[in-house]
């Protein structure tokens, strides 16, 4: 059992815990062994993550978590309208080829959504194209011909289709490599976004 | 952790029941007895006793062999044991034979004492909510408030959830294999096809076959033919008997041609060589009326509000009979309720039958899960 603490780990994750309230549910979506829904827990709220690598669904039984083994984009279908107050996409919207339906799946099930991604417009990310290569970097860690991202897109890009969906922005927290957060030029300096988000109108 | 191995010898129990035990079907049984195993020890606080529910087949016979027969292992042997997933080094796993049954608990073959006849087909349909009822009379006995988990796969899982849902303060944690939160109309069209051949044996007397020394047993394995079908998987099947041959076959008659059909007919014969009819109508019957959520107009999570365990439900991607799909359904109501709850999707090639087999991941989850059981 590793004993890093999640700040050093997951930056994000303090991010995502800080806009969340005792006592609420979350479904994490992609919750890998669990380190979010563990450190949530710790928090006071009741959580269950989807997840659909078997290896990933046993360690998160060892850890004692809620876990249902799923397909991201089926597991959601089972669910009713409003079932959690949270519903989180850490790191895994770029892997999702159906990036609409997801959105639009996780604001029907959840009251609120947190989702967090790198941001492919980080300043290294685009020195690298600059140079002539794709981006490697803490939030990139893949090589082009072993990535699971199927997505690229930057922070623009994603508060642009927000604003095409109806989706209401409700924060955004942005991270540099280090986890440190970055007050101004985001979509230059901004390695990771976090974005909390809801049914706009 | 141990090294996995069996527990050994072990010896089965009986309880008499003297205060009568009502049943769904209105009537009663006055006087009823339960053969039961328990293997491991149940610590000075009672807290670390787990019950195996069986399926259509099953019985108390879950784990280890007995001392004059050492090739009769009980049907969870591979699950149950010191160092396995169900660890009897920290656990105290009991094994029950359901009210009905045919291997040694009160059933259709028992002496019906208003008669003195065997019960035959007298003896009173009993349902998921009885055996609860009446397990729950065991741990009576055996000083058990609650249990730390009740397991059971197919018919056994049925009995686990039923176990969340009526006595909600006795069971902490409940393990749901293979099961389904009720049977769909398909599931019950191959229980019924099961008992018109049963009934329709000439041998079968209404019921009352043991008065006239004999069994349905041409019923009884063609029943247990259809059954197993439904146990296995098409990919399974394909691969394992595919449409291999018999030595000789190609004679353009209706002998034993086709693997396939030499396997299904040695299946029949031998559960028809022991299994008792009446018996087996009881326990389709069983299965055919669960169904927790009916007095609550069909919503699963009004029927489990009230559950207090935690819960993990596992399915296999090939099982046919209660598919993947059918669990689903239960950790979706569980979901709704803000229930504990972990759902697994195990990939086996086994179908229903999967719950029964080695599987390493299998048991790796289940093993996984006990260890966050608290005893």
């Amino acid at each position: 059992m590793s004993h890093t603490p999640h700040t050093l780990r997951r930056p994000d994750f303090d991010v995502i815990a800080g806009w969340m309230k005792a006592g609420e549910s979350v479904l994490d979506l992609g919750c890998g062994e669990g380190e979010l829904l563990q450190l949530l827990a710790m928090r006071g709220l009741r959580g269950w993550g989807i997840e659909r690598d078997p290896g990933l669904v046993l360690a998160a039984v060892e850890n004692g978590i809620n876990v249902i083994q799923s397909d991201l984009e089926a597991g959601l279908a089972g669910f009713e309208d409003d079932a959690f107050d949270h519903v989180v996409l850490s790191r895994t919207l770029q892997t999702v080829r159906h990036t609409q339906q997801i959105l639009a799946e996780m604001l029907r099930v959840g009251r609120e959504a947190v989702v967090s991604f790198p941001n492919f417009a980080y300043w290294k990310n685009r020195m690298a194209v600059m140079d002539g290569r794709m981006p490697v970097s803490e939030d990139l860690p893949y090589q082009w011909y072993d990535t699971p991202n199927v997505r690229f897109f930057t922070m623009l890009d994603f508060e642009s289709l927000c604003d095409g969906m109806g989706i209401a922005i409700r924060d955004r927290q942005v991270l540099d490599e280090r986890g440190a957060l970055v007050t101004e030029e985001s979509n230059f300096l901004g390695s990771l976004a976090v974005y909390r988000i809801g049914r706009g109108g | 952790m141990t090294e996995p191995r069996s527990v050994g010898p072990v010896a089965s129990r009986r309880h008499a029941f003297d205060a009568p035990l009502a049943l769904a079907a209105g009537t009663a049984l006055p006087h009823w007895e339960l053969v039961y195993e328990t293997y491991g020890t149940l610590n000075a606080e009672r807290s670390n006793a787990i019950l195996i529910c069986h399926a259509l087949s099953g019985h108390h016979h879950v784990a280890g062999h007995y001392a004059d027969d050492p090739k009769n292992l009980g049907w969870w042997d591979n699950m149950i044991g010191p160092g396995k997933p169900i660890d009897t080094d920290r656990f105290f796993v009991v094994g029950v034979n359901n009210l009905g049954g045919c291997h040694g608990s009160t059933g259709p073959a028992t002496i019906n004492p208003a008669t003195g006849q065997p019960w035959g087909a007298d003896f009173p349909v009993v349902t998921v909510q009885d055996w609860v009822k009446a397990q729950a009379r065991l741990a009576d006995v055996l000083g058990i408030d609650a249990w730390a988990a009740v397991v059971g796969g197919s018919l056994g899982g049925m009995q686990a959830l039923q176990w969340t849902i009526d006595l909600p303060d006795r069971v902490r944690h409940a393990l749901v294999i293979a099961a389904a939160p009720r049977l769909t109309a398909e599931n019950i069209a191959f229980n019924d096809v099961a008992r018109q051949a049963i009934i329709t044996d000439p041998e079968f007397h209404g019921g009352h076959f043991y008065r006239h020394g004999t069994r349905p047993t041409r019923g009884l394995r063609l029943a247990r033919m259809l059954g197993h079908i439904t146990y296995l998987s098409d990919d399974q099947m394909a691969e394992k008997f595919g449409r291999k041959r018999r030595p000789g076959a190609g004679s353009y008659g209706f002998g034993v041609e086709f693997e396939i059909e030499s396997y299904l007919r040695y299946q029949g014969d031998k559960f028809a060589g022991w299994f008792d009819a009446n018996t087996y109508l009881l326990m389709t019957k069983a299965l055919d009326y669960f169904d927790p959520a009916e007095p609550y107009d069909g919503d699963l999570a009004a029927a489990l509000a009230g559950a207090r365990a935690k819960f993990l439900v596992v399915s296999f991607t090939t099982d046919w009979r209660f598919s993947p799909a059918r669990s689903r359904e239960i950790v979706n109501a569980l979901v709704k309720d803000r229930k504990d709850v972990s759902y697994v999707e195990i990939t086996s090639p086994h179908g229903h039958d999967a719950f029964l087999m080695d599987d390493h991941y299998y048991h790796a989850v289940v093993a996984a899960y006990m260890n966050n059981v608290k005893t």
